[in-house]
């Protein structure tokens, strides 16, 4: 690889031109200025290249060197990810704040991960095994995490020298008979994806504590969700709901275009949460990205690669990952940002034509699969992005194209917002297309009539528009006994079962089990409310049940069999009922 | 910081087109730097660079290109970015859209001097915002609290007393139980003279005109300069909270018209544009203002920042009000139907959001029940708007006993918690009116209130 110097002939915000660069490639790193910005080569173009820069370009001047380096851009990936807050670009912000201070200055590119931490490596092969690309060669223990560390892409031999004890992630701890060095840490181009063996089917449901995504509209492990709304419709808040509880061994969270403020809430949040299945502070399975808005633009649009890119070597471990990005439309603007300087022909509302392509290319990156090396470890990413359509208006090209990628669709609903219903899940609009393959894990894991519970209270629910709109005409009163126990059901599924706050103590995470018997509760009550209806008894007398008011409260118990519990309260209060009449 | 020594002057202007102005054959240009321009008449105007190539520099001239010739005209290069020049005497002054005394005073005589465009606070330098700001506003403090550091947007309509709200903002703004240093920084950019005496008016009737630095650009000074403004603005106000300790409270109005110069900048330069004609990087641009909100750790003060926009047709997804709302930490609403009933301030509650009210609020900050107190609050109200729609067309008759109490409510909600003229309300008088229109409704339809708050603050609990 020959590393060439060329010089700066026009700029243009973050795009910059360079002359003299012929034989760099594309996506190659250069250096640029005397500053020694970061940037990527995005448009060769005979004797000029065209670069996008990573930082902000103020103050360079035409003629300035731009040296180019002979490789891409590539995220270190080793143990030490864990926990870690980087920029869009894998820079460690808290080291770039002791190196520069309160604000994000230029030039200064401290390494991924840090070199002269020793980590404890124990060997899980021995001198003389052949080895082949992903196979395991040896242990880290990284938080609780089994960090494994495996035989990089395209590389085998035979063991001639393996070491234990303590190294840093660079020393050499495995030696192959053709003098090939393995070190802890390898670097993989982040736009490049992870191999893998074969792709899988997801069969597994991603628990994710909250009722109305497990229940009625849920994900499965290496599936693809996404989460549209306007602002100030929870999207956020549900992102970081998801990166808290979802039970995935490993979490990537995103913040590429958002606010530094959400950022510092996660910061101080995430290590004083425990994760409710193994008792350990979240932040030990988080890795957090954060390019907040007013960072340079292009290094947004890297973020997601980097993201990807370190949730995929953990799903090459062998785990379960998830990948929150918050938003994916700040990156979309990234790109169009970047089209636009480049003078490309634009698309649809000025995106660039190839943005269909990069989203999905995004997206394809999820998965459940069977990764290489011998053991043939099983590993997922599930991907969840948020999207933040312009004016709430989902027919925006982002929303479009993500809609033909993403298995699950959660609707946000600025009117449910607007009155604190949150999360402000639409249910009519929303859809899972992952319900049929997760069929049989229901019913094994949860009960065999789960989906008779889901699909009634589906049933209602779409009911209940239906009669809304009749009312709105006519008044409550006009509809008979029999709808208005419908109309009273479903805003007990409403308020009682789908509302959940991210916020209380309690109520934040639901388990599965106390999911199935809130549902069944509301449910079995609706039941006996119709046989009771058939003895001619009336719907207010049946609405001043004092179980219902139990009902209402049942989020705040922490226990699921307490929530069982109440089948039997239902059924005796129905009986005493009956026998007054 | 590199001094110039040698100045770059150039005579050769090729074109000029709208605000822009083309140089030919400059060298040694460098990008976002500050040029000054000499115009055959002698008189002297700035601008700035916005991109440049080999043979030719594209300057965005801030005081207007009307008089500038492709001839005679000189351009120098400065060779440094917009600086702002700051020192404690400040307070109290007043400066144009790109920084300079616009009161008649004397320069300002620097401590230091600082680029304007400021750079990005890094993520884990940031302190958590959770300091609770009583406005005496209960729309806002009792259900869209606003804290220290955070960012928080007035979206108004034509008409709408937006100005009358943000001065009332700025004379009772205070945290409890705390006696520190704190100033104002309004930034305007093309509003009216009227509407500026207005504030001007406003803070000398409270005393507080020696705490405020003034940043004009009035609808008649240059366009241009008004995307220089909030920058100059904001400078100022980093200086006053990270090197003075201050708290600090920024001003900015109207972003609606700092947008409407970025496009005019944008269609100049031929760029492609995004929605209506504003360009596609609006979102980072607006960003760059925004974040410059918040506290930084170990330091003292803080900058808490209050834009106001008036949102077009009332349009709440025009693309101002839509791109503010997705990088602002909430949005305080109004409505023009809540004014025309006589709503004083006429808060739109339902759309308002303050997203960092959670951490401001609560147990040792507020009071332990004001979170459940506000989510009630605002289910039992948007359930009573919904019935105002059917009872439009179905009649009050029609609606059962519990649904006349929720029509109730809402009506009830909007006279004595939202309007509360100048009135100047503690937090506990907000939640306690809170807790007298709640009491309205059956103790059952309080579900999202912890049954130990009912027990202890719900009026019919108390011991008369």
């Amino acid at each position: 690889m020959s590393v060439t110097t060329g010089s700066i002939s026009r700029i243009s915000g973050p795009v910059v031109t360079a002359e003299g660069l012929r034989g760099s490639m594309m996506y190659e790193v250069v250096r640029v200025g005397t500053d020694a910005l970061f940037g990527e080569i995005i448009r060769l173009d005979k004797n000029e290249a065209v670069i996008q820069v990573y930082e902000d370009t103020s103050g360079l001047k035409v003629g300035e060197k731009v040296e180019s380096t002979g490789t891409q851009f590539s995220v270190a990936l080793g143990p030490g990810l864990l926990s870690s807050i980087y920029d869009g670009i894998q820079r460690p912000l808290p080291v770039l704040f002791e190196m520069s201070g309160d604000f994000i200055s230029r030039g200064v590119f401290p390494p991924g991960l840090d070199l002269n931490r020793r980590w404890s490596f124990t060997p899980a092969v021995s001198v003389g095994d052949t080895v082949k690309e992903g196979d395991l060669i040896g242990f880290v223990p990284e938080f609780h995490i089994e960090h494994r560390i495996m035989v990089p892409p395209s590389v085998s031999g035979k063991v001639a020298e393996i070491r234990e004890g303590d190294y840093t992630v660079t020393d050499p701890v495995c030696i192959l008979d053709d003098g090939t060095k393995i070190a802890m840490m390898q670097l993989w181009p982040a736009r490049k994806p992870r191999p893998y063996r074969k792709k899988m089917d997801p069969d597994t449901l991603l628990i994710t504590g909250q009722r109305i995504f497990d229940c009625l509209f849920p994900v499965a492990k290496g599936g693809t969700a996404m989460i549209p709304g306007g602002f100030g419709t929870g999207k956020t808040v549900a992102e970081q709901t998801l990166a808290k509880w979802s039970d995935t061994r490993i979490v990537v969270y995103i913040g590429c275009g958002e606010r530094g403020n959400e950022m510092t809430d996660v910061l101080y949040e995430f290590p004083e949460l425990i994760d409710p299945r193994t008792g350990l502070p979240l932040i030990e399975r988080t890795v957090l990205i954060a390019n907040t808005s007013n960072m340079p633009v292009a290094a947004r649009e890297a973020s997601i690669y980097t993201g990807i890119t370190i949730a995929e070597y953990y799903r090459d471990m062998g785990y379960d990952v998830a990948l929150m990005a918050d938003s994916t439309s700040r990156w979309g603007e990234a790109l169009r940002e970047i089209s636009g300087r480049l003078e490309e022909m634009p698309g649809e509302e000025g995106y660039p034509a190839y943005l269909a392509t990069r989203l999905a290319a995004f997206y394809e990156r999820a998965g459940r699969v069977v990764c290489w090396g011998k053991d043939e470890r099983i590993g997922s990413i599930t991907i969840i992005g948020a999207v933040s359509p312009p004016g709430g208006d989902f027919s925006e090209p982002i929303t479009q194209n993500t809609l033909r990628v993403a298995g699950t669709f959660w609707a946000l609903d600025t009117a449910l917002a607007y009155r604190r219903h949150f999360p402000s899940v639409n249910w009519i609009k929303s859809y899972s297309l992952y319900l049929e393959s997760l069929e049989d894990w229901y019913g094994k894991e949860v009960a065999e009539d789960w989906k008779d519970l889901r699909e009634e209270a589906i049933y209602l629910l779409q009911k209940e528009v239906e009669l809304q709109e009749i009312v709105q005409l006519v008044g409550p009163d006009a509809l008979p006994d029999s709808e208005k126990l419908i109309l009273e059901i479903s805003r007990m599924i409403r308020e009682d079962f789908l509302q959940q706050s991210a916020f209380h103590e309690i109520d934040s995470f639901c388990s599965l089990e106390k999911q199935y018997w809130m549902l069944k509760a509301i449910l079995t009550f609706h039941e006996m409310a119709k046989r009771a209806m058939n003895r001619g008894i009336g719907i207010d007398s049946i609405m001043q049940l004092p179980v219902k008011k139990v009902i209402g409260r049942m989020k705040e118990l922490p226990e699921a069999g307490m929530v069982e519990g109440h089948i039997e309260r239902i059924a005796s209060d129905f009986a005493s009922l009956m026998e007054e009449d | 910081m590199t001094a110039v020594l040698v100045s770059r002057e150039y005579k050769t202007i090729s074109n000029v087109a709208g605000p822009l102005i083309f140089i030919t054959n400059a060298k040694d240009v460098s990008y976002d730097e500050i040029v000054r321009i000499y115009l055959p008449d002698g008189e002297e105007r700035s601008g700035r660079v916005l991109e440049i190539s080999k043979d030719v520099a594209v300057v965005q001239v801030f005081e207007g290109t009307t008089g500038i010739d492709n001839r005679s005209t000189r351009v120098i290069f400065t060779g440094r970015p917009l600086m702002m020049k700051l020192s404690p005497d400040i307070l109290g002054r007043t400066f144009n859209g790109i920084g300079k005394p616009r009161d008649g005073g004397p320069d300002i005589i620097e401590e230091m001097e600082v680029d304007v465009n400021g750079m990005p606070i890094n993520p884990v330098a940031r302190d958590k915002p959770e300091d609770f700001i009583q406005t005496g506003m209960s729309a806002i403090d009792g259900l869209n609290t606003l804290v220290r550091g955070q960012k928080l947007p007035i979206f108004s309509g034509a008409g709408l007393p937006a100005n009358k709200l943000a001065a009332q903002i700025g004379r009772q703004a205070r945290v409890l139980g705390e006696g520190e240093q704190f100033s104002v920084v309004f930034a305007a950019m093309g509003i009216t003279f009227r509407e500026a005496s207005f504030f001007t008016r406003s803070f000398e009737k409270s005393g507080a005109l020696g705490r405020v630095v003034f940043f004009m650009n009035l609808t008649n000074d240059p366009t241009i300069e008004r995307l220089t403004t909030p920058r100059c603005a904001l400078t100022v106000a980093e200086y006053l909270a990270y090197t003075l300790n201050h708290h600090v409270l920024v001003i900015l109005t109207d972003m609606i018209n700092y947008c409407e110069a970025l496009r005019e900048i944008s269609t100049a330069r031929e760029e492609v544009p995004g929605r209506r004609g504003y360009p596609g990087y609006m979102y980072t641009d607006l960003s760059t203002i925004y974040e410059r909100a918040g506290k930084i750790k170990g330091k003292k003060g803080s900058i808490t920042q209050i834009p106001i926009l008036t949102m077009p047709d009332d349009d709440i997804t025009h693309p101002v009000p839509d791109l503010t709302g997705y990088i602002t930490e909430g949005q305080i609403v109004l409505s023009r139907d809540l004014f025309r009933r006589g709503g004083d301030p006429p808060i739109d509650v339902l759309p308002c959001l303050s997203r960092l009210m959670n951490s401001g609020i609560g147990e040792g900050k507020t009071r332990e029940d004001h979170r459940n107190v506000a989510d009630q609050l605002y289910a039992s109200y948007a359930y009573g708007r919904d019935l105002r729609r059917l009872v439009a067309i179905v009649g009050e008759e029609a609606l059962t006993e519990l649904d006349r109490k929720y029509l109730k409510l809402a009506d009830e909600f909007e006279k004595s918690f939202i309007s509360q003229g100048d009135e100047n309300r503690g937090i506990q008088r907000t939640l306690e009116i809170g807790w007298d229109l709640l009491a309205m409704l059956p103790e059952e339809e309080l579900k999202r209130i912890n049954v130990d708050y009912i027990e202890k603050y719900h009026p019919g609990y108390q011991e008369v």
